[in-house]
């Protein structure tokens, strides 16, 4: 991409000359570049993940969402019987068509002024449009064929949902590329079903929270919680893998797993350092899920969905912007459709460990904020990015990387022309 | 519809107990005695925290699940030594109990007072060290209490959320 960003061309905005190992805080902050982002990556060249196919699974059933500032309707168009996905606004007036989050429809009307909408988004009817005993109305050369629902392009990765504005970027399995789609059809191997959802209001920049989640590096150090009471785990193998275009990534490990009993792993060096120790340990009861002995994977897609096993709780997550120092974590929380009573339970008791309230992990809620409160007066400093080296490689052994942090800012300057 | 006419004097008393059991126990967490709160809870009891989406939905997963008073107590050592946060407190306001109405058509609860399911509103409005206050939470206590010792306690709490989104952490117990 070489066409200058408008914040550029204001001479307002430059990367430094250290390249990726440097981000200006005021990126954090700065409400042209928030502009910029919007047409750029979520109205650009991105895919956006709307929902998960099960929301979506009968004809009429629709669900809405957000790419970007953009509201969006997601519908199974019955006649099709496919999934459309278009922007959730009234060609008359700009009404938001359906305020649900969740449906099920056979047209979609407008409250305002009646306007008619068929499944497949084109325009059916305009309540008087004729006008009233023969005064008022549309006038004769209006045609009604032309104005539509604004449509996107869809495709899908198993239950994935994802829509773009671009028409000419490449389908979802080739844009994200194939380690990214193995890992995906992994996570989705069986059917799944809900089991969970909420939306986790960060009060910080999206970018902090996408960067957080790539950053392997803080996860031992930010989160005391194992530390404290003794519970770290041996970790076997593990890596962190970042894709071609930079901004998607996997981070996984082959954690040393306990069975059933699951109480001895406090031995050797791992000790609680205070002799802390929680008392119920029902809650680090796991099973091994996946044959790979794969424990722990994290997964980033750019710009803004993420997803997670970490042991047995497994979650999907899309952050949607709300402006300079807000945004919006939807969690989709699922299980698999043959999980027995007792894996069901275990996925309970685990639950714990992580979300919003999760003890595992959630620092992860406040400091992105704690990030953002120093960035307003920013006297044009940076962050430093440079564990694990300058570049944006794959690293094998050790998970203290910050890769698949460079890696998603190469992703970003690369769409935003910085 | 459901409803609730007409509490009988016992029906009283007991709501009563049941108020200022709630009210004990949303004041521990307001004082900063956490230590203290799995106090209001029997030995085994049920402390879940979810949406009213979720109850809805009848998911499985709701935000914290703690079965057992030994839970709570990590929850609080948690708080104190395991986590790291923001500093805060918050500030309970509770709504006068009245029980779970009966289902449409269903004869009034003949069963104790005590097995019947008491509904608490509450506001929780969250301070930050720094002197920031958001209102936090709003929801309901869906509680069944025992009675042990002549104390009226905790035997199941499902904190139902009204909202689906939470902001930022949830890191005291609400
Ligand atoms: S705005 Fe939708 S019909 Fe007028
Ligand atoms: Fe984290």
């Amino acid at each position: 991409m070489n066409t200058p960003s408008p914040v550029e061309t204001d001479g307002l905005f430059r990367w430094p000359d250290e390249g990726l190992a440097r981000v200006p805080f005021r990126v954090y902050n700065d409400p042209q570049i928030a502009e910029a982002e919007q047409k750029l990556l979520f109205q650009g060249e991105t895919w956006n993940l709307v929902c998960l196919d099960l929301e979506v699974a009968e004809p009429g059933q629709y669900r809405t969402n957000w790419i970007g500032d953009t509201p969006v309707i997601v519908v199974r168009d019955p006649v099709a019987d496919r999934i459309r996905v278009f922007v959730n606004r009234c060609v008359h007036r700009g009404s938001m068509l359906c305020l649900e989050q969740h449906g099920k429809a056979e047209n979609f009307t407008c409250m305002y002024h009646n306007w008619v909408y068929s499944l497949d988004g084109k325009l059916q009817s305009i309540a008087f449009k004729r006008g009233v005993r023969g005064q008022g109305g549309m006038p004769a050369d209006f045609d009604i064929t032309q104005h539509g629902l604004r449509e996107l392009r869809v495709d899908t990765i198993r239950n994935l949902v994802f829509a773009t504005f671009s028409s000419t970027l490449p389908p979802v399995r080739d844009w994200f590329g194939p380690r990214m789609v193995w890992s995906l059809e992994r996570f989705f191997h069986k059917p799944i079903r809900l089991i969970g959802g909420y939306t986790q209001v960060l009060p910080n920049n999206w970018k902090l929270y996408a960067e957080n989640v790539r950053d392997s590096y803080h996860a031992s150090l930010l989160h005391t919680f194992f530390a404290t009471f003794g519970l770290n785990r041996l970790s076997m193998d593990g890596a962190v893998e970042v894709n071609e275009a930079g901004g998607s990534h996997l981070s996984w490990s082959k954690m040393a797993t306990d069975d059933a009993e699951g109480t001895d792993y406090a031995s050797g060096g791992l000790r609680s350092m205070r002799d802390l120790a929680i008392e119920d340990r029902r809650l680090l009861k796991t099973w091994p899920e996946f044959e790979d002995g794969i424990t722990h994977m994290i997964q980033t897609l750019f710009p803004n969905v993420f997803l997670q096993q970490i042991q047995n709780t497994l979650a999907v997550r899309l952050l949607v912007p709300r402006g300079l120092d807000r945004c919006d974590l939807q969690w989709w929380v699922f299980a698999y459709e043959d999980d027995t009573p007792e894996q069901l339970r275990m996925r309970l008791m685990q639950s714990n460990l992580v979300g919003p309230a999760g003890l595992v992990s959630l620092e992860d809620g406040f400091i992105g904020n704690a990030v953002q409160r120093t960035t307003r007066g920013d006297q044009g400093h940076g962050a430093i990015v440079e564990m694990g080296g300058h570049g944006v490689t794959t690293e094998r052994q050790s998970r203290v990387s910050e890769a698949a942090v460079r890696g998603f800012w190469q992703q970003w300057r690369g769409l935003m022309g910085f | 519809m459901a409803s609730n006419i007409g509490y009988t004097a016992a029906d009283r008393d007991f709501l009563a107990a049941a108020a200022q059991a709630c009210a004990d126990c949303a004041g521990a967490i307001d004082d900063d005695s956490l230590e203290a709160w799995p106090d209001y809870f029997t030995d085994d009891c049920v402390y879940r925290v979810e949406t009213r989406e979720g109850r809805a939905n009848g998911w499985a997963i709701g935000l914290m699940h703690c079965e057992g008073r030994a839970m709570l107590r990590d929850r609080v050592l948690a708080i104190r030594h395991g986590n790291v946060f923001d500093p805060h407190t918050y500030r309970h306001v509770l709504s006068l109990p009245r029980f779970a109405p009966a289902p449409a058509g269903g004869q009034r609860g003949t069963e104790l007072a005590s097995a019947r399911r008491v509904l608490t509103s509450f506001n929780v409005t969250r301070v930050m060290k720094t002197g920031e206050m958001t209102l936090f939470a709003v929801g309901t206590y869906d509680d069944r209490f025992v009675e042990a010792d002549g104390r009226l306690l905790i035997h199941e709490r499902t904190v139902v959320l009204d909202s689906r989104n939470l902001d930022t952490l949830l890191v005291i117990p609400l």
